[in-house]
């Protein structure tokens, strides 16, 4: 990866760490440069420490990457936690009158700022932020003028006098940092690219509407909530009715209905709310009505770590429900990926009437990537499958459950004249009355499931399975699932500066898994480690039971922070020394 | 296999709304009258029966859906509710009617129950009950009478009942009647004014279990209830009046509509997004100077 500059926002949580987050957000894009940001906060409103870390650079920015190169402590305590990180060539930009900088490495650059004479800080409660914010872009050698479109962007709501305020504070923080710190040995480059900057969670609810949903509810919970935010807010133009609904019960039950109906329906939640969707996934699925589930992982289990991002649901998703059935599970690769994802897996669910579930997690949810604009592609293949929508001509009688080579069988849609049936979660026949209760007739049992779960065939050739990427005779293969991707990739860079080739299995589709594929590749791997953000390494187990295949050596993190390329990078030189074959990295600053 | 035409309309008949299967309840079960009344109430209103969806729950009334020609649901005990309230915002052209037992209404689906009265969206919920879990082979439900012994509470059951009515005003309801399958010409009537009522509406009736309940049987129920129409002088307007006439609970138990407003909007009503007609049928892409405009936001 090419140069890249790293600064760190921390505060308490109310002191307004997301405001500069955004603005220095939306100012690297407009730049024409790439983002990665990242925030670090607590399940609480007021107080505790939030720390955003925005990564930026020229070429794809794909994780918040090891370091910061500018810190903007907004208390003491952000001082005290994050100063010691910092390495020769930094700097940390500090309110001079409230906060006392700590000891810091040769080569790091102290910039006191004298708030209270350079603001009017009884008017405005902010101004250490925006003051900083002004000698951050001088110190990164960016003109002044491009803030002004900035602020216009973040505050021209509130009106004029607002923006004005703020850029005569920015100005001030702007021409002190000119006349009294050093700039950044490199000024930030700029190119005439424009990139769109979103979260996971917004890039899944565009995804989904990209899709066609049509219905979209959900029920309040962490760190999934911005889907349903995005969905509240643009729903009314988009064209979808959005519902926050009593609970996950309520929500999963209310989107297979009005998919029943006829429309496409997804919901999101974490583990806990995902928890109580499972029996309505098994609905889904013996009533042959599809539904989209997103997970955003957290920390779990049971409430867990609200705010923090785990990879520990994988068992969750594959278990979810009783009995058998057939099911898609998806991990998005990165923040891009949670909306080029959605339209797939709706296509896919649709035509083998089936649930899927997408398994995303805080990291992504929560995290910001700038994407090109052309990538959010709102015209999608969509292919509902085969769905009966009108009554056409005269026909034999319909059987909603029709036992057919695929396992597929025409879905008519309620209100259509001659196509009247009964869906059901009890087991049923062709024609969908239910065996269940006068006498259960095992023939009629056996064989709608093998229609059903035949479906699997045609789930398996509809999706791709996993490349792997890099050089085939690479010293190391790293393999990783979902949102490892992008941490993996710097880390394998880092590694190949020091002389290590590696190569990357990443898993997208982890049901239907392709584990025919997947050992055929490891199998001429020299040496295969697993990289996964959870205790017990659930999908190496997992990898195991479908395959059989063990992997030399594992990287893992649980506490809830995620991966930094140098924890993959330093785990995988220990592993290869042989000095132990499970490697925990420890995040090294209390966020 | 039999050819199904679908070219010539007729009026629709009882013959018609017959299920792929007969019922499979007990002899003499309440519920066989509530599925005569609900038929009949169709048939008289002539609403086509492929516009008619109905959903139930789990339970010995939720295999509902399964006697009836209508399209249905047979979903999970104490689900319809949610399932029903999805379809029905995708299509709200149907006639969304959910049946199942006071278990699954009352007691798994309550938080349900209560939230879709909030919502006054316009469905039909007919909830038979039986006062008891017959499905399971009989033990003590929500509306349970204190001191009933069952299989689950061989000393007597010591939990106050739901009272499904007080419950229904409570939540918002906007239409509340009950009902009682021993009278069907009266029922039939209740069901016809529920379906035609825009908004929520809940009508408890009352569906004897022939095996497990011996305590609330045809013979206890038939000189105890009182119709609230026989009675000039009830405004079902008067909220409060409603709610005084529900708590009556005894030698008189009154059965009738207690309970309709027509001035709360239907949820359908008060949704911008189905102003332009059901979520189905709609052009699955957003329009590109819409699709744009959310791209841009973000750059």
């Amino acid at each position: 990866m090419s140069q890249t500059f790293a600064i760190g926002i921390g505060g308490a949580a109310g002191q307004g760490v997301a405001t500069p987050g955004d603005i220095l957000a939306l100012l690297f894009s407009r730049r024409g440069l790439h983002l990665n940001a990242y925030n670090a906060y607590q399940s609480i409103i007021r107080g505790g420490h939030t720390f955003l870390t925005i990564r930026t650079g020229v070429d794809e920015v794909r994780s918040v990457g090891d370091g910061i190169d500018l810190l903007i402590p907004l208390n003491q305590d952000t001082m005290d936690r994050h100063l010691r990180l910092l390495t020769a060539g930094g700097a940390c930009i500090y309110n001079s009158d409230s906060i006392k900088p700590g000891a810091a490495a040769e080569g790091v650059q102290l910039c006191a700022l004298p708030v209270s004479t350079l603001a009017d800080i009884s008017r405005n409660k902010v101004a250490q932020n925006t003051l900083a914010l002004g000698a951050a872009l001088s110190m990164m050698g960016v003109g002044f003028s491009v803030l002004e479109g900035v602020f216009e962007a973040q505050f021209g709501r509130k009106g004029e006098s607002v923006v004005k305020e703020n850029t005569d504070i920015a100005r001030a923080g702007y021409d002190y940092a000119t006349a009294n710190f050093k700039p950044f040995a490199k000024p930030l480059p700029m190119t005439d690219n424009r990139y769109a900057v979103l979260s996971g969670n917004a890039a899944m609810a565009m995804g989904g509407a990209a899709a066609g949903v049509k219905f979209y509810c959900a029920y309040p919970m962490s760190p999934s909530t911005g889907v349903l935010h995005w969905m509240a807010s643009h729903g009314r133009k988009a064209g979808i009715l959005v519902r926050q609904v009593e609970d996950e019960i309520g929500v999963i039950n209310m989107a297979i209905g009005a998919s029943h109906g006829g429309v496409r329906s997804m919901c999101a939640t974490s583990g806990g709310g995902f928890a109580l969707m499972t029996e309505g996934l098994g609905l889904s699925a013996m009533a042959e009505i599809p539904v989209v589930a997103i997970n955003c992982m957290r920390a779990g289990p049971s409430t867990g770590v609200p705010t923090k991002t785990e990879q520990g649901d994988l068992w969750q998703a594959l278990g979810a429900a009783f009995g058998d059935f057939p099911r898609v599970i998806a991990a998005p690769l990165d923040i891009g990926d949670c909306f080029t994802l959605m339209p797939e897996i709706f296509n896919i669910t649709d035509k083998f009437q089936c649930p899927g579930i997408v398994l995303c997690d805080l990291l992504l949810a929560e995290g910001r990537l700038s994407v090109k604009p052309a990538l959010l592609d709102f015209n999608p293949p969509i292919d509902r499958g085969e769905l009966i929508t009108s009554n056409g001509d005269a026909h034999d009688e319909y059987l909603r459950y029709k036992i057919t080579p695929s396992g597929v069988s025409p879905r008519a849609i309620p209100g259509i004249p001659g196509f009247m049936h009964v869906v059901s979660s009890d087991e049923h026949e062709e024609n969908g009355v239910l065996i269940s209760d006068e006498y259960t007739n095992h023939a009629k049992r056996r064989a709608m499931m093998e229609k059903r779960m035949r479906k699997m065939e045609g789930i398996e050739a509809a999706v791709p399975p996993p490349v792997l990427e890099g050089p085939a005779d690479a010293d190391v293969t790293l393999i990783g699932w979902g949102s490892t991707d992008g941490t993996i990739k710097e880390a394998r860079e880092q590694l190949a500066e020091q002389g290590i080739t590696t190569n990357q299995l990443q898993i997208r589709w982890l049901v239907p898994l392709h584990g025919d594929a997947i050992v055929d590749i490891l199998s001429k791997s020299k040496h295969t480690i697993i990289v996964e953000n959870n205790y017990s390494g659930q999908f190496a187990r997992y990898l195991r039971s479908e395959t059989s295949f063990v992997a030399d050596g594992h990287i893992r993190k649980y506490d809830g922070e995620p991966f930094m390329p140098h924890h993959i990078v330093e785990a995988v030189r220990e592993q290869l020394a042989g000095t132990t074959t499970v490697s925990v990295p420890t995040h090294e600053v209390m966020v | 296999m039999a050819t199904i035409n679908i070219t010539a309309p007729k009026p629709m008949v009882m013959a018609d709304l017959k299920g792929k299967v007969d019922p499979d309840w007990c002899p003499g079960c309440g519920d066989y009258g509530v599925l005569a009344a609900v038929q009949k109430a169709l048939v008289e209103l002539q609403i086509p029966n492929h516009q008619v969806a109905t959903v139930s729950g789990i339970g010995c009334s939720s295999n509902f859906p399964g006697f009836i020609n209508t399209y249905g649901m047979h979903t999970l005990h104490g689900r319809s509710l949610p399932v029903a309230s999805g379809l029905k915002l995708a299509n709200h052209e149907l006639t969304v009617l959910v049946t199942g037992g006071d278990g699954d209404g009352f007691g798994i689906g309550c938080g349900h129950f209560v939230h879709a009265m909030r919502r006054n969206i316009n469905l039909n919920y007919f909830v038979l009950d039986n006062q008891v879990y017959g499905l399971t082979t009989g033990q003590t439900s929500p509306t349970s009478r204190i001191g009933m012994k069952t299989k689950s509470n061989p000393y007597g059951n010591g939990d106050t009942p739901v009272n499904p009515i007080t419950l229904a005003l409570s939540a918002g309801a906007t239409f509340v009647g009950r009902g009682f399958s021993g009278d069907q010409k009266h029922l039939t009537e209740l069901i016809k004014s529920a379906i035609q009522h825009k908004g929520f509406s809940f009508l408890d009736i009352f569906s004897p279990c022939v095996t497990y309940n011996h305590d609330n049987t045809f013979q206890w129920f038939r000189p105890r209830v009182k119709k609230l129409e026989d009675n000039p002088e009830y405004d079902a307007t008067n909220w409060v009046a409603a709610m005084e006439k529900a708590t009556l609970w005894g030698e008189e138990i009154p059965i009738g509509k207690f309970y309709e407003s027509t001035e709360v909007p239907t949820l359908e009503q008060t949704e911008p997004v189905l102003d332009a007609g059901p979520l189905i049928g709609r052009d699955l892409h957003i329009a590109p100077d819409v699709a744009r405009k959310f791209v841009e936001e973000l750059m």
